[in-house]
């Protein structure tokens, strides 16, 4: 009994966190036991770390569409930074630092700044438009870097690095030389150390970091940004740093996802596919459907729309159709004014209050 | 020569974007809101066509004028279902409906044409010209596109400007509450902007699959995209401008795909988006708006 009183104690948004990791932890657990008895299926398997990678993207998204209220359509670029920078320096340092405990923190740490690095640059540049303008300009942003990644070759001798834009020979490496970025051939034998336990304390992380920012002073200043531009300026909000550090947190938690990524696969290769539109319209769904502003939200939307489609192999062909009236009757249902009036007339509260009512006086 | 030969290619190209980017800054302009499925109102435009000519066998006429109307009465009901709703919600809500209706149009072409890349056979039967002994070719499909580019330029010039129903377009562009008090249908010149913008899409597709034959379901969207680059080049709202901006962003793809990298062409538009958009915000020809509490 005294520990629910401490737990009482807490104040709302701790609660509300400790439920969340709670929550998080007993699944782990439970994975990790289903593992242990081989109850799991390989498919299973092989999706428990991607949930926790895509569960990252679609908090990290919802910082930027939820709580900054800007839409971003380059998540899947900031993603692509993080994926290709950890990976060069894992293959990089795969010799030197042997030891993946220290090495892959360090992967992750050099993929989330990288990926903050161009979205803060990002960020300067383009935080002064708003709304459709930013939305195209991140789109642009997310192809410029897509098409960069896939003429860009880097090689490794002893004289140093070598950098080309042509092909791997015009690098002219020495004998014993190592290419590591080989252009649209992309990074290959990057180190397998990407495991459900890492990419679990990641999601926590990540998940923790984003609430706290949400319940602070900069947090409330973020969302007072949301709801009200010109009222957020009057009051001496500065705007532009604000929604700065937001994108840049916002690309960074999408770098780390992209490390993690990075470091489960064999060979990383920037295709339309993994890093392109449709990747960065894929977690919009997640925000969209969790609810945007919502973080527990984002991560059981995530996690249900990517195992979803797994159990129900018949609908893997309209899936992407499902995807995309998700989007649209979400939207009309949440904004039209219409269905705005429905709602507040049909809440679940309200309907059963009515029915009492009902009962009542038929008695 | 052969420079003279890509700027024209450039031009020819750039007429299509421009004729795209009517239909995102007439949109943009009268409805405030970038329609995203544009590009696929294109895509849709392509597969009516390929099916009335392959598979119908009927007269590439005719085939283009049944994809002008289908595409018509698609844009109409685009608006009619997935915009319409939400008039006056944020413009947030408004962008993400837009995505999901140009992902669902996507999808279901998918579904309905399979994955693999059909071949587009060409509307446009006029001989490539030779110029300077053979030095010089002009495709047939260059000859047509850029008279038509510019017949639509004068003509919606024309018909903005003089006709009532282009002139309430101008009214509701400039403040939607006035126009309402002035007796201006708004849901009705909204509705008329959106079938204008679909039908020129149309067009577009017939010229631009004739000159680039492959047909898939995404083959809308990075035109679209391009498309919207060279209105918010040209300065978003304004006809002149969405010509002057398509055949420089024309131009300046094929130039950067001849002499810089093909594989960076994409990657050189979208920078010059940025860039314009830092330098100039407005575009080369719009009006700054002053943003009222």
């Amino acid at each position: 009994m005294k520990q629910w009183k401490v737990f009482n104690q807490l104040n709302k948004s701790t609660r509300a966190n400790v439920i969340t990791i709670g929550v998080i932890a007993i699944i782990y657990v439970l994975c990790q036991l289903l593992i242990a008895v081989g109850a799991l299926s390989n498919l299973m398997q092989g999706l428990l770390v991607p949930l926790c990678y895509y569960s990252i993207l679609a908090v990290s998204l919802n910082l930027t569409v939820g709580i900054l209220g800007e839409l971003s359509l380059g998540h899947a670029g900031f993603m692509c930074i993080g994926a290709f920078s950890g990976a060069f320096f894992s293959r990089l340092t795969e010799n030197t630092i042997t030891s993946p405990w220290i090495r892959f923190p360090l992967a992750i740490m050099i993929g989330a700044i990288f990926a903050a690095l161009f979205g803060g640059l990002i960020g300067i540049v383009v935080l002064r438009l708003r709304g459709d303008y930013l939305a195209i300009v991140t789109l642009a942003f997310g192809e410029i870097i897509k098409n960069i990644i896939n003429v860009l070759y880097i090689g490794i001798d002893g004289s140093g690095f070598h950098f080309s834009m042509k092909d791997s020979l015009s690098l002219g490496l020495a004998k014993d030389g190592d290419i590591i970025l080989n252009g649209a051939k992309g990074i290959t034998g990057t180190p397998n150390d990407t495991t459900f336990t890492i990419a679990t304390i990641f999601l926590i992380v990540v998940y923790l970091i984003i609430t706290n920012l949400v319940n602070s002073r900069s947090g409330r200043a973020i969302q007072a940004i949301r709801d009200n531009r010109i009222a957020a300026e009057s009051v001496g909000i500065d705007i532009t740093k604000f929604k700065i550090l937001a994108f840049t947190l916002s690309a960074a938690m999408a770098g780390i996802a992209g490390v993690l990524y990075s470091h489960n696969i064999s060979t990383l290769v920037a295709t339309p596919k993994n890093f392109g539109y449709n990747m960065s319209i894929m977690i919009l769904v997640f925000v969209v459907l969790g609810g945007m502003g919502n973080i527990r939200g984002s991560i059981i939307a995530a996690v249900l729309l990517t195992l979803l489609p797994e159990y129900l192999r018949f609908m893997q062909d309209y899936r992407m159709l499902i995807y995309a009236i998700v989007l649209i009757v979400m939207m009309i249902f949440n904004w039209n004014p219409a269905c705005i009036a429905w709602r507040k007339n049909h809440t679940i509260k309200g309907t059963l209050l009515s029915l009492l009512k009902k009962n009542r006086k038929e008695a | 020569m052969s420079f003279v030969s890509y700027l024209i290619k450039g031009v020819s190209l750039g007429s299509v974007y421009s004729i795209i980017a009517l239909g995102y800054t007439m949109v943009y302009g009268i409805a405030k809101m970038l329609n995203f499925a544009h590009g696929d109102v294109i895509m849709v435009g392509g597969y009516v066509i390929f099916t009335v000519m392959s598979m119908m066998g009927l007269n590439p006429v005719i085939a283009v004028l049944i994809s002008i109307i289908f595409c018509t009465l698609l844009g109409v009901t685009i608006e009619r279902v997935a915009y319409k709703p939400l008039r006056g919600a944020s413009s947030l809500a408004v962008l993400i409906t837009a995505i999901g209706v140009s992902y669902l149009l996507q999808n279901i072409a998918l579904l309905v044409f399979g994955a693999d890349t059909k071949s587009f056979s060409s509307v446009i039967t006029l001989p490539a010209l030779k110029l300077a002994d053979g030095a010089l070719t002009i495709s047939g499909e260059t000859l047509v596109t850029i008279p038509i580019c510019i017949i639509i330029m004068v003509a919606l010039t024309i018909f903005v400007k003089k006709s009532r129903t282009g002139r309430s377009m101008l009214a509701v562009s400039e403040d939607k509450a006035a126009a309402v008090l002035m007796g201006v249908n708004v849901n009705k010149t909204i509705a008329i902007t959106f079938a204008i913008g679909s039908s020129l899409a149309a067009v577009a597709s017939a010229l631009m699959f004739s000159a680039y034959p492959s047909l898939t379901s995404t083959s809308g969207s990075m035109p679209g995209i391009k498309a919207f680059v060279a209105a918010v080049f040209g300065g978003i709202g304004s006809i002149p401008g969405a010509m002057i901006g398509g055949i420089l962003l024309g131009v300046i793809e094929i130039l950067s795909r001849a002499y810089i990298s093909s594989q960076l062409a994409d990657a050189i538009v979208f920078m010059i988006l940025i860039l314009v958009l830092l330098v100039k915000p407005t575009g080369i020809l719009g009006k700054k708006m002053q943003e009222k509490v």
